[in-house]
């Protein structure tokens, strides 16, 4: 006889998935609100049978079975509605009767979730906290001969180049000649890293702007945000608020009709052109906006058919190699702008890098260099190029910083970290630290989702469906009904925050240093490590 | 925090009238060495204005070496100051075998060189005979050049001028440049002495200035061979100046521009604020962060004074026309001209750098926020 129910290779039991739902019944007000809410349907309403044994004292009566149903709460174990842990079933509970807790072990779901022979995508982080950036300490304390300076009251000169510097003799040569001068743009060392037009929501982005323009028009501070490859809504092309924004162009080239459409009616140059060649948290991998997030608004913005996948290519197609990539599309931006906007391109961290930057030193054009760690976050990407692919930042951007030192050209090719800057909450103190390993400033994403928008996902594989246009924040949905819920309004205001804060705790680690006339770039006598392989490998003191 | 002293005279005077006034402000030195910097000289050395005298301290089996490197380079003594220090060293002096103050002819090689070539050269030999001598310390380089003579030791600076003699008359100088040194972070090393020279041009500083390893690796990377040593951060200074003085051909009233220029603010209201801006993103590197005063000669025998806005106790310039001094502390001035006209005294504030040219008759100011002179 056929059993009932059957057990294949990917059958899961709730104990075999990640996150498992704890439910109490007594507290559970049967409100519905949790299963309405949870991104993934992991859980729906459990009609539960529970048989009762009811024995009589006495020997009138014989034991019975008393039959009664309960409701409550299921939770789902096939592989496409596994719980991600997001938690929002205990956010939206009236009476806190629900929430996703860790298993106790290593799941079984990982091995189950290629179903259809298509290996795990996802959004989010590399999920492993560690940082090497976090162990990090400034030791370099201003005592007695050097008094430190006072974080709130001294005046604080933080502010960073993106543009190719001409060497104090080339530039003195250039001025007396009337010759072309690089634009350099004067910026907060801190940027909002790419993150696109179609990976996240329109609310989103637009509270991104507002906060950025709300920092720069009234509290002075030149901070400036990056596209990502998506291009940028025709109304913005045409606003003054353009000259905020690091336009980026990536290999799909997405959003780039709409952009040179706009050229005529721009107002403002934008400060300067990205152009992406590797991302962090996918290194040698092209961009990926997934068939749910391609919906009216953004297929028109990318100039493209509605709900199709975009996957970009890993490398820009119209090139043979990187010479001639760095070469052309580099002065071909230059002309877009009559060569008044600094163009710069950004990789994935790269045990090849100093190749790329040595081609970079050689051509007069590369106002800089980002360098993208695999800390990285990203909107959608394979599991396994997340988690196994790229370079860690520190010591990349270290090898970079001090091979321009060895050739002269530290101040000439700015260089801009990413990539797991402030992946733990430490923003401040992280970029301090990349800046005194050698970079002109950092990039940052995941950090500002969190903290502008209360991003779900941590680094234990939480949540991480920001591919699939469900993130239950509204963050990175282009569901009308999910992305209500983000007030811009909001966003912008924590982006403020964020943004005041931040300035405040860099005041923090520069006064005790000693330092305020000029960001300390490459100031590597402050910092030390207690971990003597990492203090030689990035040429900073050892301290224990 | 060291203590600085620069005198220039229109008559030579004896250097010291300068430790006598390092004395004076001990309350801020303790004694950990001393350096003198003495340029447009009098006494004997002026009739050998044009032959490079070089100073340093040697070993017996250095001075052996030195002869040794200099014949072979064909270098002939034309003069030579002997100062043989009396047996017992004052404490925290060392033993040492030999001052050396020698005038030397040019090899006749050089005939026909240059100026750019032979002070190049010069710089080359000073940096030769300092390497070769480092590793034993049988040889302690200052300088190497015409009409300097650089002096510095370890120990209080009364009581090293005292035992090596320095009031001889052949020392009589009409520029002094004088520090007295506080030991700060880095270990009593002699080459840590200020004041710092480099091709005719030496300065002294106080304060510490903490952007120094990103100033130095841009110092060093400039790949002029000249640029090396740095056992102190203060050496820095004397680099940037020489950087833009021989590299970049600017005169002394661009130096603050490099070292502390303008905030953003200030260049959008300065006359010269676009091209200034460039300058300041290009020199970017070479931005100090002190508190620091420091205190120069030039090549013109021009002496100078700049500090940045973090010095809380600027140091001050006074004098009467043909004598000036420039001192970090207010006492150091009286004790060097005590017949200084007061009002004359000034203290130069964040903006500003105080010169007083080689003819010693007034105190020039510059401020930053002055329209430049020269077309640049």
């Amino acid at each position: 006889m056929e059993s009932v129910g059957s057990i294949n290779p990917s059958t899961l039991s709730v104990k075999d998935l990640p996150w498992q739902i704890m439910w109490n019944k007594d507290k559970c007000a049967l409100c519905g609100h949790c299963t309405t809410v949870c991104p993934v349907r992991a859980i729906e309403l459990g009609v539960h049978r529970k048989r009762v044994l009811q024995v009589s004292i006495g020997l009138e009566e014989k034991p019975c079975n008393l039959l009664s149903v309960y409701f409550g709460i299921a939770q789902r174990t096939d592989v496409a509605h596994a719980c991600v842990g997001c938690g929002m079933c205990n956010m939206v509970c009236p009476n806190n009767a629900i929430m996703p807790l860790r298993s106790d072990e290593i799941d079984k779901l990982r091995f189950h979730v290629n179903q259809g022979g298509e290996p795990r995508r996802r959004g989010g982080r590399r999920n492993s906290p560690d940082s090497i950036l976090d162990k990090i300490k400034f030791v370099r304390i201003s005592m007695l001969t050097d008094p430190a300076l006072d974080a709130g009251r001294h005046e604080f000169e933080l502010r960073t180049m993106l543009g190719r510097i001409l060497p104090p003799e080339e530039m003195q040569k250039v001025s007396i000649e009337n010759g072309w001068m690089p634009p350099v743009r004067e910026l907060y060392p801190l940027i909002i890293g790419s993150m696109s037009f179609g990976a996240l929501s329109p609310n989103m982005w637009e509270g991104l702007q507002m906060g950025v323009a709300y920092l720069n028009e009234e509290l002075g501070m030149p901070v400036r945000i990056c596209t990502g490859e998506g291009g940028c809504p025709a109304r913005l092309l045409k606003s003054r608020f353009l000259k905020y924004v690091i336009l980026q162009i990536a290999s799909g080239y997405f959003g780039w009709d709409e952009i040179i459409h706009n050229l005529p009616y721009m107002k403002e140059d934008p400060c300067a052109i990205e152009i992406k060649y590797g991302q962090g948290a996918k290194p040698g991998d092209g961009g990926l906006l997934m068939w749910h997030k391609v919906n009216k608004l953004i297929a028109a913005v990318r100039g493209v058919p509605q709900g199709v996948t975009l996957s970009s290519p890993p490398t820009h197609q119209t090139k043979y190699s990187i010479e001639e990539a760095v070469a052309k599309m580099i002065q071909s931006m230059y002309m877009a702008w009559g060569f008044r906007v600094p163009v710069y391109p950004k990789i994935s961290a790269t045990s090849t890098l100093l190749a790329v930057l040595n081609n970079l030193t050689r051509n007069p054009y590369a106002a800089g260099l980002a360098i993208d760690g695999e800390d990285g976050g990203t909107g959608a990407a394979y599991n396994v190029s997340m988690n196994h692919m790229g370079h860690p930042i520190a010591s990349n951007l270290r090898d970079a910083y001090l091979n321009l030192v060895k050739i002269g050209k530290q101040n000439e090719i700015p260089l801009f970290a990413g990539g797991g800057i402030g992946k733990n909450g430490n923003l401040a103190a992280n970029a301090a630290a990349m800046i005194m390993l050698g970079a002109s400033g950092v990039q940052t994403g995941k950090y500002i989702m969190q903290a502008a928008a209360g991003c779900l996902g941590s680094e234990g594989d939480r949540c991480n469906v920001c591919n699939i246009g469900v993130c239950p924040k509204g963050i990175t949905s282009q569901d009308s009904r999910l992305y209500r819920r983000l007030d811009p309004e909001k966003v912008a205001q924590r982006i403020v925050d964020v943004f005041s804060s931040f300035d405040m705790e860099l005041k923090k680690i520069v006064a005790p240093l000693g330092r305020s006339t000029s960001l300390p770039i490459g100031m590597s006598d402050a910092l030390g490590i207690a971990d003597a392989d990492a203090a030689d490998r990035l040429k900073i003191k050892c301290v224990l | 925090m060291c203590r600085l002293l620069s005198i220039t005279s229109t008559d030579p005077i004896s250097p010291m009238v300068a430790i006598r006034a390092i004395d004076v402000m001990k309350e801020g030195h303790d004694g950990s060495g001393v350096g003198l910097f003495l340029t447009d000289l009098g006494g004997e050395f002026y009739n050998f204005k044009d032959e490079p005298i070089l100073s340093g301290i040697f070993s017996n089996e250095g001075l052996r070496n030195l002869d040794r490197y200099m014949i072979d380079h064909d270098f002939m003594v034309k003069y030579k100051l002997s100062i043989k220090p009396a047996k017992n060293p004052p404490v925290g002096t060392p033993k040492r075998d030999n001052y050396v103050i020698r005038v030397y002819e040019y090899p006749e090689e050089w005939k026909g060189l240059s100026k750019e070539e032979i002070e190049y050269r010069l710089m080359m030999v000073q940096l030769q005979l300092r390497y070769m001598g480092e590793e034993d310390e049988s040889m302690l380089i200052f300088s190497f050049w015409p009409d300097v003579i650089i002096i510095k030791e370890v120990g209080d600076p009364m009581a090293v001028a005292h035992h090596l003699g320095l009031d001889r008359e052949e020392l009589m100088a009409r520029v002094i440049l004088a520090q007295g040194r506080q030991n700060t972070n880095y270990t009593i090393n002699i080459y840590a002495c200020h004041p710092f020279f480099i091709q005719g041009m030496a300065t002294a500083t106080n304060g510490e200035n903490t952007a120094f390893i990103p100033i130095r690796e841009f110092l060093i990377s400039r790949k002029f061979p000249g640029y090396a040593g740095y056992q102190s951060d203060s050496e820095v200074f004397t680099h940037i100046l020489h950087y833009m003085h021989n590299h970049l051909g600017m005169g002394i009233e661009m130096y603050k521009h490099i070292i502390t220029p303008l905030k953003d603010n200030e260049l959008d209201d300065h006359p010269n604020g676009i091209w200034l801006r460039k300058l300041k993103q290009c020199c970017r590197p070479l931005i100090v962060d002190g508190p620091n005063c420091i205190i120069g000669c030039l090549p013109d025998k021009s002496v100078f004074m700049v500090q940045d806005s973090k010095k809380l106790r600027p140091g001050v310039v006074g004098g009467r026309p043909g004598v000036f001094a420039f001192s970090s502390e207010m006492c150091g001035l009286n004790a060097a001209i005590p017949d200084s006209y007061i009002n004359l005294d000034y203290q130069p504030m964040k903006y500003e750098t105080v010169i007083v040219r080689s003819e010693r008759q007034k105190i020039e100011i510059w401020n930053q926020l002055e329209a430049l002179t020269h077309p640049h």
